[in-house]
């Protein structure tokens, strides 16, 4: 019988890939392991193996197609003795299937910014007539990094697989080749001890860029953050500063269970001492990067794997930064403010243009950072618009929309005529299984269908 | 009943009359501060936590002697006399344990978090074996910035067993890293006495899989701490790594100023103070070898009860830190 040999899934948030290279020809037999093709992800290029032994009846995506989903048939594999030509050509369906998509959050951002009637205003601070470049957002991080290491010696970034690997997410692709192993330091497998070690790395005079594969695993460091980075200066009378940033991703990645997907947010957002950044676009991520590595204090940056991928604008100027602590008005509008970080501002945005098709005008605040917390743009839109709805991806006790929220009488948001409504994550570890993650964490359904019952009687 | 470091044959080398009073008037400085430092604390000038180094003098006045200008210091929170032996200045340390403007820390740090960049002291830190890392990190950036200066990374026998210890073992072996683990064995971890807590005593030998090496110390003796020193912060400092000394001290007061010490036996505690001192072995070997008469030393004697009394006087007269303090340094300012 027959087997599809279907387009494989080589990472948890793979969803489309480029069929690099056929290694078998048709007619070609195969046995259970050998490499049969080259498929190229957005982070790598990963060999295919066959898992049935056969021949290889029919090639049905040629080499060089870019975008083929997981899953689609990519060639038909036939038994010993069976008949090649009996195998039939694909239905219509399964080419339909090949063509090449973008994913729907790249859809997402692009119908925000390609919408007429309410231009993005990703990077409002940006002189007019700037031009562009289309760059995917662990480029520009790696961009960041680069720029600051040519810039300042004393800048090294260290972390596990930064180096030889070109990191987990390929975040740190190509520093070493241009830095060397001095300063783009592959650590073992211990959080702890190297946090610690950037830490008296930062009093000795460098700035470490300390990356964790994940925020999850800095949870085994989070003494060092805390404790050391954060609360030295204080209690050294201002002697001992402590120039450093822990980066990486954050919050929910795909289906990887309850203790790779968690929203650090709040949990770094409660300290002094700590500044703590957790940006959404490519440019203003870049940006901020920037000033993290250039901040004299203790910076936590929260990335997101989920954009890691995903191409947005930035801007083609030379040493762009933001300041930490500043949100932006990244959308205008007048009669609900929504407001988000990371991953859920591009669902805001979303939000935005399905409320617009209903008549609700929604303005998009991207906090960009989570401390200091800039309650006055906040407060600004919201005393506009009179409504508010927060967006997180971390749990809603004690979150950062609590913390909006109880900004409420000094920052004069009690005079909001509707009740606030924050969209965080359920109040459960996130599940694994498909159905529950999605349940869990919140998206721009949630977001709307918040922004329409504070507008309700609108 | 802990095994508490027996009385050894003391080293007893040709002492040099500068040296050989140096050091006797810095192990006095630090065991009569911190005498005067119990005692405010008895009178409620200082509060909180107080970790008196009384017993352990030996071991930061020895391996003081072995360093050179720029090498850092870094240890966990009993670190008065870490901070003494860096040269620090007794007014500031001790301002600092009552809480006041003129300490160290302008009174937001305390006993356990002092610090000195002018003399290379990165800490007095709170967090048990905390300092193992970072002092670990701050031999990371000698070597960076192509310095050939060492750090000295204390920690006691209590912290030898924090999993971030071996974490920072392993990087600055695998990465040649100019760090001198200096491991104060004072018998016990808080109460629990070492052969309670560690399944293998010899701490020196902690080193072994992460093939650093390491040797015991009579810690009691500042002349034998001098010589181990020497050979480790002349290893750590040609390149060759990291370096482990495990320093067989004993501390006479208990863990912390509330700990009744139940745990040992009052006799254990007077037999190597009567035996085993670092003040009176030093003092001895003085006097036999003519180098300084008993008179002598007791002018020392009082020239620093007059320090510590400057510097308790000072402490008290210090005033608290300004209100507007509670908000500063918190954060640096962004350079523009």
């Amino acid at each position: 019988m027959a087997v599809d040999i279907l387009m494989p899934a080589l990472s948890p948030t793979m969803e489309e890939g480029t069929l690099a290279k056929w290694l078998k020809g048709e007619g070609d037999k195969v046995e259970a392991g050998d490499v049969i093709a080259e498929i190229e992800t957005d982070k790598a290029t990963m060999e295919v193996e066959a898992v049935d032994e056969g021949t290889l009846a029919k090639i049905l995506i040629p080499e060089g197609t870019e975008g083929v989903k997981v899953n689609a048939v990519i060639a038909v594999l036939t038994e010993d003795g069976e008949d090649a030509s009996a195998v039939s050509a694909p239905a219509e369906s399964d080419v339909e299937k090949v063509t090449p998509v973008a994913e729907p959050e790249v859809l997402e951002a692009q119908a925000a910014a390609d919408a007429p009637a309410a231009p993005a205003l990703t990077n409002p601070d940006i002189p007019e007539g700037t031009t562009f470049t289309k760059t995917v957002l662990r480029d520009a991080l790696r961009d960041a990094m680069a720029e600051e290491m040519r810039r300042d010696e004393t800048v090294f970034v260290m972390g596990e697989e930064v180096a030889e690997y070109q990191g987990a997410y390929k975040v740190t692709r190509e520093l070493l080749q241009e830095f060397g192993p001095r300063r783009v330091v592959d650590t073992p497998i211990t959080e702890h001890g190297f946090a610690g070690l950037g830490v008296g790395a930062a009093f000795g005079g460098l700035r470490p860029i300390v990356e964790f594969m994940t925020f999850n695993f800095a949870m085994q460091a989070i003494d060092q953050i805390i404790n050391s980075a954060a609360k030295t200066l204080y209690m050294s009378g201002g002697q001992m500063g402590c120039p450093i940033v822990f980066r990486g991703p954050n919050a929910a990645a795909s289906r990887v269970g309850a203790q790779h997907s968690q929203d650090y947010a709040a949990w770094y957002g409660h300290v002094p001492g700590l500044k703590v950044v957790a940006p959404w676009d490519a440019g203003s991520a870049k940006a901020l990067l920037k000033s993290a590595i250039r901040d004299p204090n203790p910076v936590v940056f929260l990335e997101h794997e989920l954009l890691y991928g995903l191409e947005y604008d930035v801007p083609d100027l030379e040493d762009y930064t933001l300041p930490i602590g500043k949100a932006a008005v990244i959308r205008k509008g007048t009669d609900v403010t929504l407001v988000g970080y990371s991953r859920m501002v591009g669902f805001a945005m979303d939000a935005a243009e399905q409320l617009a098709a209903e008549g609700i005008s929604a303005e998009v605040i991207d906090l960009r950072s989570i401390r200091p917390l800039d309650m006055d743009t906040i407060v600004q839109s919201a005393m506009k618009t009179n409504r508010l709805v927060t967006a997180e991806e971390g749990w809603k006790h004690m979150g950062v929309g609590g913390e909006i929220d109880a900004g409420g009488p000094e920052q004069g948001l009690d005079s909001l005529d509707a009740p606030r409504m924050r969209v965080p994550q359920n109040e459960v570890p996130l599940p694994y299984a498909g159905n529950l993650e999605d349940m869990s964490l919140p998206n721009a359904g949630d977001i709307v269908a918040a922004a329409k019952a504070v507008c309700e009687g609108m | 009943m802990a095994k508490a470091a027996t009385p050894k044959r003391r080293s007893s080398p040709k002492l040099k009359k500068d040296e050989a009073l140096k050091y006797y008037r810095d192990m006095v400085l630090i065991r009569r501060f911190e005498e005067r430092a119990g005692q405010l604390y008895g009178m409620g000038k200082i509060a909180g936590f107080c970790h008196l180094y009384i017993g352990q003098e030996a071991v930061v006045t020895g391996m003081q002697a072995c360093l050179k200008e720029g090498d850092q210091v870094i240890t966990g929170y009993r670190d008065h006399g870490h901070m003494l032996a860096c040269d620090m200045d007794p007014r500031g340390v001790m301002a600092e344990l009552t809480g006041r403007a003129g300490g160290y820390s302008r009174g937001k740090g305390g006993s356990m978090h002092m610090f000195s960049r002018e003399k290379n002291f990165f800490g007095g830190h709170g967090i048990v074996g905390a300092q193992v890392p970072i002092g670990t990190g701050l031999a990371f950036s000698n070597k960076y910035l192509g310095k050939d200066n060492v750090c000295l990374a204390y920690f006691g026998d209590g912290a030898a067993n924090q999993g971030q210890v071996y974490e920072a073992f392993n990087m600055a072996s695998l990465w040649e890293l100019p760090v001198i683990y200096v491991i104060e064995n004072n018998m016990y971890a808080m109460g629990t006495s070492v052969e309670r807590h560690a399944s293998e005593t010899e701490l020196y030998k902690r080193g072994i899989s992460f093939e650093i090496a390491g040797e015991e110390v009579d810690g009691m003796d500042v002349y034998a701490v001098k010589k181990a020193g020497e050979k480790a912060v002349k290893h750590a400092r040609s390149g060759r790594g990291p370096y482990i000394l495990e320093m067989k001290t004993y501390r006479y007061r208990g863990h912390s100023m509330s700990d009744p010490a139940k745990y040992r036996k009052r006799e254990e505690v007077d037999d190597i103070r009567s035996h085993n001192d670092p003040i009176d072995g030093l003092k001895e070997q003085i006097v036999a070898q003519n180098i300084a008469s008993e008179e002598d030393l007791k002018a020392i004697d009082k020239e620093i009860r007059a320090i510590v009394k400057d510097a308790a006087d000072f402490s008290l007269e210090s005033p608290e830190p300004d209100p507007a303090e509670l908000w500063t340094d918190v954060l640096l300012p962004v350079e523009a």
